[in-house]
C-alpha cells in the first residue's frame, strides 16, 4: 500500500519531478531528530575540550590579571616589564633561536642525505623512529644523557680531562646553567626536523632538475634558483616550530639546570612553587600569557609561511 | 656511455656514499649521548666496568629505595590505559561521527586538535592548576583523573594519526553500505569501520603510550608522582638506577614508533598491491 501511494502515477512522464518531490520526503520525516541525535554525540567531546583544554588556558591567561584581594589588576602584567622578567624573555627567546637556527640547518642536511635511500626502507624507518623518540619523548631522560655525557663525570668530560688535560668546566660547572641548555636543546631540535622537513623535501620534482638541465642550467643553477625558492617557506616553517618547540620545553631545562630560573617556563615554576615572587601574586599567570603571546606570534607566522609552502606539496 | 650520467643528473638525492657519510658523521654524534648513558650505568666502584648497577635494580634489598620507580611506574601505566581509553571511546568515536555527519566542521576541528601543540604544557598547567583542585575536592586525589589532562596533550599526536586512516577509506561510503545491509550503529563502528581504521587507532594508541611514559610537566607541577617525576627523585639518591630506567624508557618508546611505522608501510604495501590488481 505505502508502495502504491508514494509512487505518483504518471512517474514516467514526470521523471524529474518526481525524483526531487519524492526522495526528501523520507529522510526529511527522520532528519531533525537525527541531527539533534549527532549534535548531541559531540557534546561530550566538546565538553571535554572544554574543561581539559578552554578552561586551563583561559584561567591561565586570565589569572594574570587577578590580584590578590581577587580584583581585576594590571600589576601582574606590569610585572613583565620588570628587568628580571624581561631577562628571561630574551633568555628563552636567544635560546630558542640558536637551537632552532642550529636545529634547523644540521636537520635539513639530515634530510638531504636521507634521499640518498628508498623511501620504504629500513634506514629512513629507524632514522624517524629515532627522531621521533628524541624530538617529543626524551624530556627528563635527555638531561640525565648529557648529565652522563658532558656532566661533571660525565664520559666527554672525564676523557677530555684525563687524556687531553682540558677541564670543560675551568669557568664553572655551566653544564648546570643556560649554556648547558643548549647542546641538549639542539640533541631534540634536529630529529623535530627531519621529522618535518623530510616530506618537503621528498615532494622535490627530479623532473624539475631534468627541465633546468634541458634549459641549458646547471645542477648548481637548479639549487639556487629553483630547489631553494620552493623549499623556503617550509624551511622557514619548519624553522619555527623548532623555535616553538624550543620556547615551550620545560623538562629538560627542570631537571638538568638548578642554579637558578633563567628561562620562561622554569621561572614560571618558581612562580607556582614559592607563593610570592618579586612581590606579587599569580605571576604564573602573567609569565603564562607572555608566553602565550609570543606562541601566537609565532604560530601566526607559521600558518603564513605553511600557507605558501603547500603550493609545491599536492 | 652517455645514460648513465644522464641518470645520474637526473636524481636530487646525494650519491649513495655520500647520504652514507653524512648519516654516519651525524649518527654518531647523536650516539655520544646515549653511549655515555650505557658507560655510566657499567661504572663499577673500583673505577673498572661491571653490570652492578644493573643487577641493583633487581637486589631486594634496594627495595626500598627504588619504591618511588615502581610506584611512578605504576601510576603511568594506569595513565596510559586512562589517555588510551580517552583516544578510543571519545576522540577516535567523535572523528568518525565529524567526517559521516559534519564534514563541514573538519577544518575547525582539526584546529581544535592542533591547539595544544601550539599551547605548551607548562602554560596549560598554570590553568589545570586550578582545575584540579576542584578534582582533588570532588573525585579524589588519585592518579588516574591526571589522564583527562593527558587525553588534551595527545589530543594532535591522536588526531593526526586517526585522521591519515580516515583520508584514506572511504568512511562515508563504508558506513552507508553496512547501513543498507541492515547493521546497526554498532556494528558499522566495531565491525566495519574499525578494522579499516585499525593502523591509525592503533598508531594513535602507541603514540599515547609513548607521550604518557614521557610526560614530566604536568605530573611534577601538579605534585603527582609518574614515571619521569619518580626518575628525578631517585636520579638525586642513586643516579645509575635513574640512567638506566631513562635508556629502557627510550628504547621502549623507540620500539614502539618503529612498530607504528612498520604497520603503516605494511598497510600501504596491501592497498598499492591492490591498486595493481
Amino acid at each position: 500500500m505505502a508502495l502504491l501511494t508514494t509512487a505518483p502515477v504518471g512517474a514516467d512522464h514526470h521523471g524529474p519531478t518526481r525524483r526531487r518531490a519524492a526522495r526528501p520526503a523520507e529522510p526529511r520525516a527522520h532528519a531533525p531528530r537525527r541531527l539533534r541525535l549527532d549534535v548531541l554525540g559531540l557534546t561530550p567531546f566538546a565538553a571535554y575540550v572544554l574543561v581539559f583544554l578552554a578552561v586551563p588556558t583561559l584561567l591561565a591567561v586570565g589569572s594574570g590579571f587577578v590580584g590578590a584581594d581577587g580584583g581585576f589588576t594590571l600589576d601582574n602584567v606590569a610585572a613583565l616589564a620588570d628587568p628580571v622578567i624581561i631577562a628571561t624573555f630574551v633568555n628563552s627567546i636567544g635560546l630558542s633561536l640558536l637551537t632552532a637556527v642550529i636545529g634547523a640547518i644540521v636537520g635539513a642536511v639530515l634530510c638531504y642525505a636521507l634521499l640518498a635511500f628508498r623511501a620504504e626502507g629500513a634506514t629512513r624507518a629507524t632514522v624517524a623512529a629515532i627522531s621521533g623518540v628524541l624530538a617529543q619523548f626524551g624530556g627528563v631522560m635527555l638531561a640525565f644523557a648529557f648529565i652522563a655525557t658532558i656532566g661533571l663525570q660525565g664520559v666527554v668530560t672525564v676523557w677530555l680531562r684525563d687524556v687531553w688535560g682540558i677541564d670543560i668546566f675551568a669557568n664553572g660547572a655551566w653544564i648546570y646553567g643556560l649554556p648547558g641548555l643548549v647542546l641538549p636543546y639542539i640533541y631534540f631540535q634536529v630529529p623535530l626536523m627531519v621529522i618535518t622537513f623530510l616530506p618537503a623535501l621528498t615532494a622535490l620534482k627530479a623532473h624539475w632538475l631534468e627541465a633546468t638541465l634541458t634549459l641549458g642550467g646547471t645542477r648548481g643553477s637548479f639549487w639556487r634558483r629553483v630547489a631553494m625558492p620552493v623549499l623556503a617557506p617550509s624551511f622557514l616553517a619548519s624553522f619555527l616550530l623548532l623555535f616553538a618547540n624550543g620556547f615551550s620545553s620545560y623538562a629538560t631545562a627542570a631537571a638538568l639546570a638548578s642554579q637558578g630560573s633563567q628561562i620562561v617556563p622554569l621561572q614560571i615554576r618558581t612562580a607556582l612553587t614559592s607563593e610570592t615572587l618579586l612581590g606579587r601574586e599569580n605571576l604564573a599567570g602573567a609569565l603564562a600569557l607572555g608566553m602565550i603571546v609570543v606562541m601566537a606570534l609565532v604560530m601566526w607566522g607559521y600558518a603564513v609561511v605553511q600557507g605558501r609552502a603547500a603550493r609545491w606539496q599536492k | 656511455m652517455s645514460l648513465p650520467v644522464r641518470q645520474r643528473a637526473a636524481t636530487l638525492a646525494p650519491s649513495p656514499l655520500g647520504g652514507r657519510i653524512i648519516i654516519a658523521v651525524i649518527g654518531l654524534i647523536f650516539a655520544i649521548p646515549i653511549v655515555s648513558m650505557l658507560e655510566f650505568t657499567l661504572r663499577a666502584a673500583d673505577g673498572g666496568h661491571s653490570v652492578e648497577h644493573w643487577l641493583a635494580l633487581f637486589d631486594p634489598r634496594n627495595a626500598r629505595s627504588y619504591a618511588p620507580i615502581w610506584v611512578g611506574l605504576g601510576n603511568s601505566l594506569v595513565l596510559s590505559i586512562g589517555t588510551v581509553a580517552i583516544v578510543l571511546l571519545l576522540v577516535a568515536p567523535t572523528m568518525v561521527l565529524i567526517a559521516l555527519r559534519f564534514p563541514k566542521l573538519r577544518r575547525p576541528f582539526e584546529f581544535l586538535c592542533l591547539l595544544p601543540l601550539s599551547i605548551p604544557a607548562i602554560v596549560l598547567v598554570v590553568g589545570l592548576a586550578p582545575v584540579y583542585l576542584v578534582i582533588g575536592r570532588t573525585i579524589g586525589t588519585g592518579i588516574w583523573p591526571l589522564s583527562l589532562a593527558y587525553g588534551v596533550t595527545v589530543l594532535p599526536y591522536a588526531y593526526r594519526a586517526i585522521q591519515a586512516s580516515i583520508d584514506a577509506v572511504d568512511v562515508a561510503t563504508l558506513a552507508e553500505a553496512a547501513r543498507s545491509l541492515g547493521a546497526g550503529w554498532g556494528t558499522v563502528l566495531l565491525r566495519v569501520l574499525g578494522p579499516n581504521l585499525r593502523t591509525g587507532i592503533l598508531a594513535a594508541c602507541l603514540l599515547s603510550v609513548a607521550v604518557v611514559l614521557g610526560e614530566f610537566t604536568i605530573a611534577s607541577l601538579l605534585n603527582r608522582q609518574n614515571l619521569q617525576t619518580a626518575l628525578v627523585v631517585v636520579n638525586k639518591q642513586d643516579p645509575y638506577v635513574a640512567v638506566i630506567l631513562s635508556l629502557l624508557a627510550l628504547g621502549f618508546a623507540f620500539v614502539l614508533l618503529l612498530v607504528i611505522d612498520r604497520g603503516a608501510v605494511a598497510r600501504r604495501g596491501i592497498r598499492s598491491r591492490k591498486g595493481q590488481q
